[in-house]
């Protein structure tokens, strides 16, 4: 059933080393150096997929990035598993599988093909017309859908393969090697600059690497072997990096480009152990050179999309690089003298072909007469009107055009074929250009867009510059860098070039047929089905903008978004809409230029590396002792800690319990701790929290509530008097970073004249909190020398002390309620300052406790975790902490807010407690309060918070947030779950000690 | 991504750096004798300009310093950079 279409020995095939692959399960061999396309080509298969609307069979149809159809998924069921992968860009290696990817059940039986005969009834805007209404019926849509359309399969074991990030700062980036990046590259480095050199193919030489023929000459050499030289020599240079296998995948701002270098894909799987898969390039470049080239346009007729169908360049590039026969009988369309370079190649390669149909009626070219020397029928003036052959072209039909190009006239005549090579001309590839905010400029003549002015220190050169032919490139290119570059001669001066192209072109963006459109299939955009009719109904619906043209029938928007097609689509809306091409602008296009795997996008910033992790210094101990941990942040914090069997519910009531009863101990290490000092110390503080601080005596501690601007709860903490002019602040363990930036930022901006300075150190300092009512005990003997009396160490002081020879400073400060003591000594004695305090206490049965209990412990007393019990849109008068915003002030940051129309409301949300019916239910946190629940809709009233069963209470607690609380004291109100509604009363926050007898207990 | 000219530092890439919104708003020195809406017109108002833009800057994973900048915003090109406390360029 197979055929060999290989012909004569390609250019970058090596033929002794043959190479077996899977497609679709079925085994095929191809050559070291083949492309999956070009195996696959060689062993005569074209069909690989189906269109992603109408399930249309389609084929290879390029031999590059550009490629909107041979889209497969790479390694099915496997943990390499890979979809989207473009056939063209695939090198092919020992163990390759690969399947199509756009098809369900296989891709010669379709049932999604049943969309290609109801195609009338899928019009442009189908999806949003239809599946709009009834919203219920989506669900029934989707399944269908997602399974027939098929964008591939997403992996679902991690991926094996390790990716990496790379920064390159260079003097000079070129990127493309073809004829004109060549050029580039060792001017620039022969220049003395350092240059990067990349590709996204696995050789260097772009398309004239493999352009052998009298036609083009450099030098009296062809333009292959001059080449060839020219690459060797730039191999030898010093001052050049070369990376071939490396797309560039974006270029932004500053010349700051972003490129994947392909290292492995290549590789038969086992060899690719140990080494990086894909590289992301990072690259920063004082001057970019983009020799990104041309990429060829196909033209727009009925029935352009069947497998078979590829472009004239690729059919070309298959025979000349791969030695590959697209077909047996080859006929080519033009509208250029491009198809006769193909035509050339293919009569070299001895590869049959049929005929040649030509749109243009009178030519006058070199490659034209010396094709017709071999007996080609030429059909000049013509145009192909149909295309016949379901899962493989066949046949085609042809007609002559009308003078103006708008009609077919006369008869017609078939053809029968089984390769069609279609060229339109060549479209300057400008991605990355426009990416970089570079603007275009509309060339009338031949109807392209090139690069007009350019954003940052860059230029575009070759093909991708609008230069299309190899004596344009050889004059332009030196021209343009010696003054790119500032250098007074490239050594390419001088050259003797033999060009013989025929620049002539017959651009009819729309081909006419002697059907009326609507029964046409002309695809403008071969990955999303979009056809010339959608477009034109598009317009007729009223759409203008190019921008909605696109969202609409969704041309442009595959994940090729649109490198063939889009010029057309263009063209097809100027002449339909009346408008110059120039003036309708283009769409947009966008980074990555060709997709990236998500492997390559993070990098290493996988597992235990995704992000920063803090522990504390007393973090073995937890470990050792059975710890479970949360995330705060960054840092790892004890949560609590388990014993045998022990739920967390269960471990959490013990530890809290044994907190109240005798004595707990908690890692606080974690909290923010601000250093300041300076004569204005005081009056700084002053102007950042809501209380008073000029009156803090030195050995003096006190609680602060820090608010933004505009009058919202930011941080709270203990700040602790050292002396004089030297404060101590604590923050909450996740706002450190961002009360630090706040304060300098204060300081910086708004009171450059105060004498204050800041020193973040939060890891300088571990912090060790002892409370219950033992803790005065086991502190003692900890500390034997202080003196723990409550006249000279009483509640909200500190005192400096030893632990033997290490210095520290004691707070007595509480966030429990309960007597308690913060010791805060040098990181690296932590560990040991928490150990004597568990030996201390052993007779008191001291009970390390985790972040759930403090946070248990802290709600039966109704203190507040900013950003658990607070989000952005609570004020302290919302807290029912009225009690700490100075009214004697007459500023402080975010004073002039409380009192804003908006900040006064009474019925804002403002915290409240909430116990409930049954003592034994708790709440989940996060759940809605409302009073009604027979109104509709139900009005929210707020939600709860804080949620706990206390077990020093023996009851269910909450906090929550009400709308108008504070004013519903003793009200009921409930809380409505899937199964049931709990009934609440509002009650005081403060749910025990509220006369804090506890702290000198 | 840019790269900023720190006053302090010199060149750096734009991920060492923090914006920090419209420059040469200056904080009242008598909040309490404003009206709501002169509060609400320092505390919420801020020009998004396309074209010439005073931003303020702050240099967070470097010498940490804030700077001001001005910036063309339709092609991020950077026309100045300042210290605190200097007057905006004029031209
Ligand atoms: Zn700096």
């Amino acid at each position: 059933m197979t055929k060999n279409l290989r012909v004569k020995s390609g250019k970058v095939i090596d033929e002794t080393y043959r190479i077996s692959f899977k497609f679709n399960g079925n085994t095929y061999y191809g050559f070291k150096g083949d492309t999956l396309s070009s195996a696959l080509l060689a062993n005569d298969v074209h069909l690989v997929g189906r269109s992603f609307k109408y399930h249309r069979p389609r084929g290879i149809m390029t031999a590059g990035s550009e490629e909107p159809n041979a889209i497969v998924q790479l390694h099915d069921k496997s943990s390499r598993t890979e979809p989207n992968v473009r056939a063209t860009e695939v090198e092919i290696y020992e163990g390759l599988e690969a399947s199509s990817q756009n098809c369900w059940p296989s891709v010669k039986f379709d049932i999604g093909g049943i969309n290609n005969f109801l195609s009338p009834l899928i019009p442009a805007g189908f999806y949003y017309k239809t599946f709009m209404w009834p919203a219920s019926f989506w669900e029934k849509y989707e399944y269908f859908i997602r399974k027939s359309a098929g964008l591939g399969k997403s992996p679902t074991e991690p991926d094996p393969d390790v990716y990496e990030h790379k920064y390159i700062h260079c003097d000079v980036l070129v990127i493309g090697s073809g004829i004109s990046g060549i050029m580039a590259a060792k001017i620039a480095a022969k220049n003395g600059f350092k240059t990067l050199l990349v590709d996204e193919k696995p050789n260097l030489g772009g398309s004239t690497i493999y352009q052998n023929s009298d036609y083009f000459k450099i030098n009296n050499q062809n333009s292959n072997s001059w080449l060839e030289k020219e690459i060797n020599e730039i191999k030898k240079l010093e001052n050049l990096e070369i990376k071939t296998r490396t797309s560039v995948a974006a270029y932004h701002g500053y010349n700051f480009l972003l490129a994947r270098e392909n290292l492995t894909d290549h590789l038969p799987i086992e060899q690719r152990k140990g080494k990086t898969r894909h590289r992301l390039l990072k690259i920063r470049a004082n001057k970019v050179i983009s020799a990104t080239g041309s990429i060829e346009r196909p033209m727009i007729f009925d029935n352009n999309d069947r497998p078979g169908i590829l472009l004239s360049s690729a059919v070309k590039r298959y025979a000349d690089l791969f030695g590959v026969a697209c077909g047996e009988k080859c006929i080519l369309f033009t509208n250029n003298d491009s198809a006769y370079e193909t035509a050339i190649s293919l009569i070299q390669k001895g590869i049959n072909i049929e005929a040649i149909v030509d749109n243009r009626e009178k030519v006058d070219s070199k490659l034209l007469y010396e094709v017709e020397k071999s007996n080609i029928k030429i059909f000049k003036g013509y145009t192909v009107t149909d295309t016949f052959g379901y899962k493989r072209i066949n046949k085609i039909s042809i007609k002559q055009l009308s003078k103006d190009g708008q009609k077919v006239v006369g008869s017609k005549i078939s053809l029968t074929c089984d390769c069609l090579g279609v060229s339109g001309g060549w479209t300057p590839a400008v991605h990355l250009f426009t990416q970089s905010g570079g603007k275009l400029k509309f060339r009338e003549d031949d109807q392209v867009f090139i690069p007009n002015t350019y954003p940052s220190d860059q230029i575009s050169i070759g093909s991708c510059n609008g230069d299309f032919t190899l004596d344009e490139i050889l004059i332009n290119t030196p021209k343009s860098l010696k003054e790119f570059l500032n250098i007074k001669s490239t050594n390419y001066e001088n050259l003797e070039v033999v060009s013989s192209i025929n620049k002539s072109k017959r651009n009819i963006w729309l081909l006419p047929s002697d059907k009326v459109l609507g029964k046409t299939k002309s695809f403008v955009d071969y990955q999303n089905d979009a056809t010339a009719k959608d477009i034109k109904l598009a317009l007729r619906e009223g759409f203008r903008s190019i921008e909605h043209v696109k969202r609409y029938t969704t041309t442009g928007m595959g994940t090729d978004q649109g490198k063939l097609g889009n010029m057309h689509a263009l063209g097809i809306i100027s002449e339909t809409a009346g408008a110059k091409m120039g003036e309708l602008g283009t769409t947009t296009f966008r980074p990555p230029y060709t997709p990236l795997t998500f492997g390559t996008i993070v990098g290493r910033n996988v597992g235990e590396y995704f992000d920063v992790i803090r522990k504390t210094p007393i973090h073995n101990w937890h470990e050792k002792n059975k710890a479970e941990f949360e995330n705060v942040g960054q840092w790892k914090r004890a949560w609590y800690y388990p014993t045998e069997n022990e739920s967390m519910h269960q471990a959490v009531q013990r530890e809290s319990k044994a907190a109240r009863e005798s004595a707990g101990i908690l890692d606080a290490s974690t909290l923010g701790k601000i250093d300041i000092q300076g004569t204005d110390a005081s009056e700084f503080l002053n102007r950042v929290y809501t209380n008073a601080w000029s009156k803090l005596a030195v050995g003096k501690c006190r609680y602060g509530l820090m608010l933004n601007e505009d009058g919202m709860v930011y941080d709270d903490g203990v700040t602790t008097r050292l002396g004089e002019n030297h404060y101590i602040m604590t923050t909450t363990t996740g706002g450190a970073a961002n009360v630090m930036g706040k304060l300098e930022d204060y300081l910086q901006t708004e009171w450059p004249e105060l004498d204050v300075y800041l020193t973040s150190v939060t890891d300088h300092f571990a912090t060790v909190s002892v409370c219950g009512p033992n803790s005065k005990k086991i502190l003692k003997k900890v500390i034997p020398d202080l003196d723990f009396s409550d006249e000279n160490f009483p509640h909200m002081s500190f005192k400096n002390a030893k632990i033997g020879k290490i210095n520290c400073r004691i707070m007595r400060i509480s966030f429990t309620g309960e007597h308690s003591y913060e010791i805060n000594i040098q990181a690296n004695y932590g560990k040991s300052a928490w150990e004597k305090c568990m030996e201390a206490g052993k007779d008191y049965n001291i009970t390390p406790y985790g972040t759930e209990t403090m946070h248990l412990l802290r709600a039966e007393k109704g203190f507040i975790i900013v950003g658990q019990d607070t989000d952005a849109t609570m004020t302290p008068i919302d807290l029912q902490m009225d009690w700490i915003v100075s009214k004697k002030k007459y500023d402080f940051i975010g004073k002039r807010s409380l009192y804003r129309s908006d900040t006064i409301k009474e019925d804002r949300k403002q915290l409240v407690g909430l116990l409930t019916e049954d003592p034994n239910e708790v709440l989940e946190e996060g759940a809605q309060i409302v009073a009604d629940v027979n109104k509709s809709p139900i009005e929210m009233l707020g939600h709860i918070t804080s949620s706990y069963y206390s077990p020093n209470l023996k009851k269910s607690i909450a906090l929550g947030v009400v709308r108008g609380g504070k004013n519903m004291m003793g009200q009921k109100l409930i809380i409505p779950m899937e199964k049931k509604n709990i009934n609440v009363t509002v009650a005081d926050p403060v749910f025990l000690d509220k006369e804090n007898k506890r702290l000198n207990a | 991504m840019f790269i900023i000219n720190c006053p302090f530092c010199g060149k750096r890439e734009q991920s060492e750096f923090k914006a920090g919104g419209e420059a040469h708003i200056v904080r009242p020195k008598q909040p309490t004798e404003l009206s709501d809406d002169q509060w609400a017109e320092y505390l919420f108002m801020r020009k998004n300009i396309k074209g010439i833009q005073f931003e303020r800057w702050n240099h967070a994973h470097g010498c940490r310093k804030w700077f001001n900048m001005v910036r063309d915003t339709s092609n991020d090109e950077i026309k100045a950079v300042y210290k605190m406390g200097e007057k905006p360029p004029t031209k």
